[in-house]
């Protein structure tokens, strides 16, 4: 056979034998298998034959987040020029969002991040691979998705460029690469930002492209976001509609607004079994609750319309669901398969909490508008003690059936201890 | 004839890298986290130990022999006391506004694990000279990552050192801010600082791999 005809997937795998022990090699290896299988099986034992492996489970991912990335392309440019323009008073889907004047501001603002994110990442991803010499990890694939997709649009490109190398080594490649990280590391790069840049990070300004620019001038632009209105107590000057704050029309972080696909997202995600749908019930569940008792202290007549909190403890309580972070965080950050609990009672905990907490922080602490990414790193850091407990619980279970089962011969008790040492 | 023996040097030279107490034992973290947002409360404080503890280890060395075991902390923690005081007292005197933003953490060296910890490891077992050496060698190994993490804090938390802007004025926006820099808020709260000393030790221990724990 010539040269000429061999396919690309054939002459990928013979330039593969010219890296084999090179140096070099886990990176190419890295692109040779993002594109095709690899030639390699397993040559003894049994084989498992599986399609889900980890390229194809971060894929799916990916795939429920492109939607919610062209509507934030879209709405990047609605959110520019209704602040400037006004809202348009008769709103048509074609004639006044999906535009190419809206979707040109994405293409400028978007777009850098996202490359930013990926570049860096996944630069730092191939150093640590050549470094330890392991294969390069997919860990980033999704994280590099979410990252721009959970930032203020007007993020410098540098300070982004700074938060995931931050993010990505610290939050990742010290505790030993991916699967291993007990923070999630898109939330951890947030944290990051947030925490060095308070000033880029939240505000009024930083949500729509170019208010910080024409801040202070003649024709200053504001992009204060529902939760900024409420904490303000001035819930009644926002224009926004129930649908509005359903279908994304509303200033927020880059992709954290439209609601409805991310429900999409999130139910092909339970459907291509990739995320719990525990989490995502259980987190739904929580922060309803928090929601409802803030209104039921409200309606008490507890906390008086001159509070601080009376804003955000007075809105309604599934409505908190449909603004924020909180259905973004939900759907793509809380059922991360590493960070969050592994067992299923667990995951009904850790859920629950997720929701109950990021409403609490949201209405409780002024500092924090949004508190979704605090209350997923929190619970994070106990997923595993969670799971612990849950092992635990199941294991006293257990040894109480067996002692209480009659057929046992004499010295089980004493051999149920023995185990309940070793595995505890 | 050389100043001190290959031994003694040692004393001086070993909790510098390959013993350092805050890297290799990871004692005194505390103080690291909560004092090390400027250079200059790290070097005050790097100072301040490096007086108690070389002093202490002296006077401790000096009563070993007749300090009863059973209450040997005790007297420990009245000449650790003592030394602290008198640290206390001179800083109010000569540097006010600086004892103000070390404020308890001065109080707090009694608590620091390195001192207690050379007492009852070096100074109750040896003579007075080798004790000395043994409390400047840890003081200045303490000292020496509290002025590499005060730098690394205050250089991009503040964009200072030692008070003195160097990297331009942020107001006005000159030098490095001219271009967009901004200083980074998380380096001046104290969780930067545990990364910080995370990163020394993560590059200490792969430099030499010998240094590296077992599990």
């Amino acid at each position: 056979m010539s040269d000429k005809r061999l396919t690309l997937k054939k002459r990928l795998h013979i330039i593969k034998h010219h890296f084999r022990g090179k140096k070099m090699a886990p990176a190419f290896n890295a692109f040779h298998t993002f594109l095709f299988t690899p030639d390699e099986t397993t040559h003894n034992g049994s084989h498992v034959r599986a399609a889900d492996d980890l390229k194809r489970t971060m894929n799916t991912v990916i795939m429920a987040l492109v939607p919610v990335l062209v509507f934030s392309m879209f709405n990047a440019g609605y959110q520019h020029y209704s602040a400037i323009n006004g809202f348009p008073q008769n709103f048509s889907l074609m004639d006044d969002f999906l535009t190419w004047d809206n979707f040109w501001i994405g293409i400028i603002k978007v777009l850098p991040l996202l490359v930013v994110s990926y570049g860096v990442g996944l630069l730092v991803e191939f150093i640590f691979a050549v470094i330890k010499g392991h294969e390069v990890e997919e860990g980033y694939l999704v994280t590099g998705m979410l990252v721009p997709l959970i930032v203020p649009i007007d993020t410098p490109l540098w300070m982004l460029a700074v938060a995931v190398v931050f993010g990505v080594v610290i939050g990742k490649e010290v505790f030993g690469g991916t699967g291993m990280n007990i923070l999630n590391p898109a939330l951890t790069i947030r944290a990051f930002l947030f925490f060095a840049y308070p000033t880029w990070m939240s505000g009024d300004k930083v949500w729509v492209y170019q208010a910080v620019e024409r801040a202070g001038g003649p024709d200053a632009i504001s992009g204060e976001t529902i939760l900024g209105y409420l904490a303000q107590n001035k819930g009644a000057e926002m224009s926004y509609s129930v649908s509005d704050m359903f279908f994304g029309f509303i200033p927020g972080s880059v992709g954290e607004t439209p609601t409805f696909l991310i429900l999409l997202g999130g139910l092909f995600l339970i459907f291509s079994k990739i995320a719990s749908w525990r989490i995502m019930l259980s987190a739904v569940i929580g922060s309803l609750v928090m929601g409802l008792i803030f209104n039921g202290v409200v309606d008490q007549g507890w906390i008086g319309e001159t509070s601080k909190f009376y804003g955000l403890m007075s809105f309604p309580f599934w409505q908190h669901l449909i603004v924020g972070g909180l259905a973004f965080g939900i759907v793509y950050m809380a059922t991360d398969p590493v960070t969050g609990a592994q067992t299923n009672r667990g995951k009904w905990f850790y859920g629950f909490f997720i929701g109950f907490l990021s409403v609490m922080i949201r209405v409780f602490n002024p500092a924090y508008p949004e508190g979704v990414f605090l209350a997923i790193l929190l619970m994070n850091v106990f997923a595993p003690t969670i799971d612990h407990y849950v092992v635990r619980g199941n294991i006293k279970r257990r040894m109480k059936r067996l002692k209480n089962a009659t057929i046992l011969p004499k010295d089980s008790e004493g051999k149920a201890n023995e185990l309940q040492a070793e595995t505890v | 004839m050389a100043l001190l023996t290959k031994k003694d040097a040692s004393l001086i030279t070993d909790p510098l890298a390959d013993n350092n107490p805050i890297t290799i034992q990871v004692l005194g973290i505390c103080s690291a986290l909560a004092i090390t947002a400027e250079l200059k409360a790290s070097v005050v404080m790097a100072i301040s130990v490096l007086f108690v503890l070389s002093v202490g280890n002296v006077v401790i060395s000096l009563m070993r022999n007749i300090i009863p075991s059973k209450i040997r902390i005790i007297v420990q923690l009245i000449v650790v006391a003592t030394l602290v005081i008198i640290v206390d007292q001179v800083l109010k005197a000569f540097a006010y506004e600086l004892s103000k933003t070390l404020s308890v953490f001065v109080g707090l060296i009694i608590t620091n694990c390195i001192i207690m910890g050379r007492f009852e490891a070096f100074a109750l077992g040896n003579g007075p000279w080798r004790s000395f050496l043994d409390g400047i060698g840890n003081a200045l190994g303490y000292g020496v990552i509290l002025v590499i993490v005060g730098f690394f804090r205050e250089l991009l938390g503040s964009g200072t050192l030692f008070g003195y802007p160097v990297l331009g004025n942020p107001i006005e926006k000159t030098g490095l801010y001219s271009i967009g820099y901004e200083n980074n808020g998380f380096m001046i709260i104290p969780p930067a600082a545990l990364i910080v000393v995370g990163i020394i030790i993560w590059v200490q221990r792969s430099r030499n791999p010998a240094l590296v724990e077992d599990h």
